[in-house]
């Protein structure tokens, strides 16, 4: 049995994997000689940035593969002006912010909501969504706000948050909703054509909710090949097989690897509940003007479970002088966080410029946890 | 930032990681300085009368006071013992102070007392001074304990962190990130088939089994806030090396990476609160762990990497063979979305 340096059993597992590894690596080499230069790869979701640079396997394939990151990390596609709204929201009397973790620390234009809970702000951060009808429930004289941050995967969690609000009849309890959809962004990013991608690693849990059906554009009318896969290391790695094999045959293909979890149309259950709460409409990301129809906004009946018409007076402080960033360039894939002149250099964990430096599925401190070069 | 915003306290101020070193470094020092606290250890050395004694005091907030594998009062006795232990010392006395909020159940309270005295009798261990304060808290959940501990350090102590050596050999006691995982999947209430258990532990038996091999050991630590890389790469810096930990030999339970896959957490940040982290000379590695695994909470002891020449640097060879660096926690950990 092979062992590592210190006589600990390797699992066949890793062994299987760096087979697949040596496979990839030979895949890109064969087409680097050919084309001249590195396969341009987009990861479209944050979970697989952090895979990818944690298992070590982008550090191991940095000679034939580039890889980007896309507009996948919920936290860094959030606009400015939501931040803003969001923190000043935060600010309001008896108003309990509930909000995921990674959120706390995303720089607005002037705070965020870590600083402000620190100077006395309600901000309960939360695992489910559902622990905000247990507040609300609880905190009758306070106001609950939901902030609906996240992509076809948190929107049925939201949704069901609503629905029980609505089944309690709680009525302090609303929604600031930012959520958005992945397709249409991919396809105003693939429309902009600045930048030349060989293919794409599609969002596996995306994928769940929507069926890979729903990417077949991207192939279909972009002619490029992509991949549905996990997040294990071998999952990455047959992700990065499939994706490079159908390169070298020019095959403009999807392919789903993860198949076992991901279906052709997706989870029903989950896009009827978002739908009956949910509509399309535009929204603003950071990186991309307003993306139509990329957006999903509460029903115009459920009006009054939105906090932006709930708290209608709130003091929105004018967007700050932007800082330079390049978060906007990193998460289209046309920067990477190596690029960027912050990175390391002011712009920490500690000290985030932008918001891919916080989220922990941010390609700024992805790279710098996991590929900083010292 | 702007220069006001720094000055408030942000809770990211208490979790071990970056900001806690800034605090200590800008505000406590400046102020405290002297010979004994510089050596920044788990616990102070004072020569005293022919002796060495060590001096520790850490104080415990934890939420949900009781956790799978344990509760604040064993992790208060627990905690202060460890850093004597790590200090190459034995604990001969115990103080407890309790900041406790108006509106907690005595019964709670008594329960945790009840927690604390077993664990300190089991270690025959006196709590010979002790507080009481209360305050209003809008939670009865909200309390605070202190314990400070003094030990007197073996003769054959001479733990330093400078005595590092590049291809000295890092052991550790056993898994990694169990307390932290318990603690973060019954606060956020994780629906689990199976919960962590916090590994929440005295580790007075390393004396008892490795006093002959104090001289070999170069240094030792209690991994707990920041988890295994906060405490290496402390280690790195102040020992100016670098450290190569090897992936495949470092033992995350399935329960553990399970909640670190949920939340988007490194287990390497996550918190042990039972295991003891040493480096030691190499060629003595084996024993040592031979050693160790004679005491069912070393049974898992292993090798996990080694110190090299270098500037402070902590480095982990994936399971792939990829290297990827570990830097100290910068911001407690949070859960993601998605």
């Amino acid at each position: 049995m092979k062992q590592d340096s210190f006589g600990h059993p390797v699992e066949k597992y890793n062994l299987l994997a760096e087979h697949l590894l040596a496979k990839v690596l030979e895949l890109g080499q064969k087409i680097a000689e050919k084309k001249g230069k590195k396969t341009k790869i987009m990861e479209v979701c944050g979970t697989h940035t952090v895979a990818f640079s944690r298992s070590g396997i982008a550090q191991l394939l940095s000679d034939v593969l580039d890889l980007r990151s896309g507009p996948g990390c919920p936290v860094c596609v959030t606009h400015q002006q939501d931040l803003d709204y969001m923190i000043s929201l935060s600010r309001i009397k008896d108003v309990i912010i509930v909000t995921f973790g990674d959120l706390l620390r995303v720089p607005g234009s002037f705070t965020s909501l870590e600083k402000e809970k620190a100077k006395g702000a309600n901000v309960h951060i939360c695992y489910s969504p559902l622990e905000a009808i247990d507040l609300a429930a609880k905190n009758t004289q306070k106001e609950i706000v939901l902030l609906g941050i996240g992509f076809e995967t948190t929107a049925p969690t939201i949704a069901a948050a609503l629905s029980q609000a609505l089944e309690k009849g709680l009525q302090n309890f609303s929604i600031y909703s930012t959520l958005k959809l992945v397709p249409p962004a991919l396809e105003a990013l693939l429309q902009e054509k600045k930048f030349d991608l060989d293919g794409l690693v599609l969002p596996g849990h995306v994928s769940t909710v929507l069926g890979s059906d729903a990417f077949d554009f991207i192939a279909q009318e972009y002619a490029l090949p992509c991949v549905v896969t996990g997040f294990e290391p071998l999952d990455l790695l047959i992700g990065l097989y499939y994706l490079l094999t159908s390169l070298i045959e020019e095959k403009a293909e999807l392919t789903n690897t993860y198949t076992h979890i991901v279906k052709e149309k997706g989870n029903q259950a989950a896009k009827e509940i978002i739908n009956l709460y949910f509509e399309e409409g535009d929204t603003l990301w950071r990186g991309f003007a307003s993306i139509p129809g990329s957006g999903l906004k509460l029903r115009t009946k459920y009006n009054d479970f939105e906090a932006r018409y709930r708290f209608k007076k709130v003091e929105i402080p004018e967007t700050g002088v932007f800082s330079g960033c390049s978060c906007g360039d990193i998460i289209t894939g046309k920067l990477t966080p190596f690029d960027c002149v912050h990175f390391n250099n002011g712009c920490t964990p500690l000290t985030p410029v932008g918001p891919c430096m916080v989220s922990s599925e941010g390609a700024c401190s992805a790279y710098y946890q996991y590929r900083q070069q010292i | 930032m702007n220069e006001q915003e720094k000055d408030v306290i942000l809770l990211s101020h208490g979790d071990g990681g970056l900001l806690t070193h800034q605090l200590i470094q800008g505000t406590f020092f400046p102020g405290f300085k002297n010979e004994w606290l510089e050596e920044e250890g788990d616990s102070a050395v004072l020569n005293f009368c022919h002796e060495r004694l060590a001096f520790s005091t850490d104080s415990f907030v934890v939420s949900p006071l009781f956790f799978p594998g344990g509760d604040i009062g064993k992790l208060a006795i627990c905690g202060t013992v460890n850093d004597l232990v790590v200090s190459g010392a034995r604990p001969l006395w115990l103080s407890a102070a309790f900041i406790i909020p108006e509106g907690m159940a005595i019964e709670r309270l008594s329960d945790v007392v009840r927690s604390m005295s077993e664990i300190a009798g089991d270690l025959k261990l006196p709590i010979v001074t002790g507080d009481t304060k209360v305050v209003s808290s809008n939670d009865p959940e909200n309390l605070f304990i202190n314990t400070t501990g003094i030990g007197v350090i073996y003769p054959e102590t001479n733990f330093n962190v400078k005595n590092v050596e590049p291809s000295d050999i890092v052991i550790i006691t056993g898994s990694i990130g169990d307390h932290g995982a318990a603690i973060l999947a019954a606060r956020l209430g994780l629906e689990l088939e199976e919960s962590p258990q916090s590994d929440c532990a005295p580790l007075d038996f390393i004396s008892t089994l490795l006093r002959p091999y104090f001289p070999y050991i170069k240094v030792m630590r209690d991994p707990t806030r920041g988890g295994l890389a906060t405490t290496l790469k402390e280690l790195a810096i102040s020992g100016d090396v670098d450290f190569w930990l090897e992936e495949n030999s470092i033992n995350v339970k399935p329960k553990v990476k399970a909640v670190s896959d949920i939340l988007g957490i490194d287990p390497y940040y996550l918190a042990s609160e039972g295991r003891a982290l040493l480096v030691v000379k190499n060629g003595k590695e084996e024993e040592i762990i031979k050693e160790l695994k004679k005491h069912p909470l070393g049974k898992d002891a292993s090798i996990i990497g080694y110190a090299r020449a270098g500037k402070g640097n902590l480095f982990l060879r994936t399971k792939l063979g990829g290297t990827r660096p570990l830097q100290m926690l910068a911001g407690t950990p949070l859960p993601r979305i998605c």
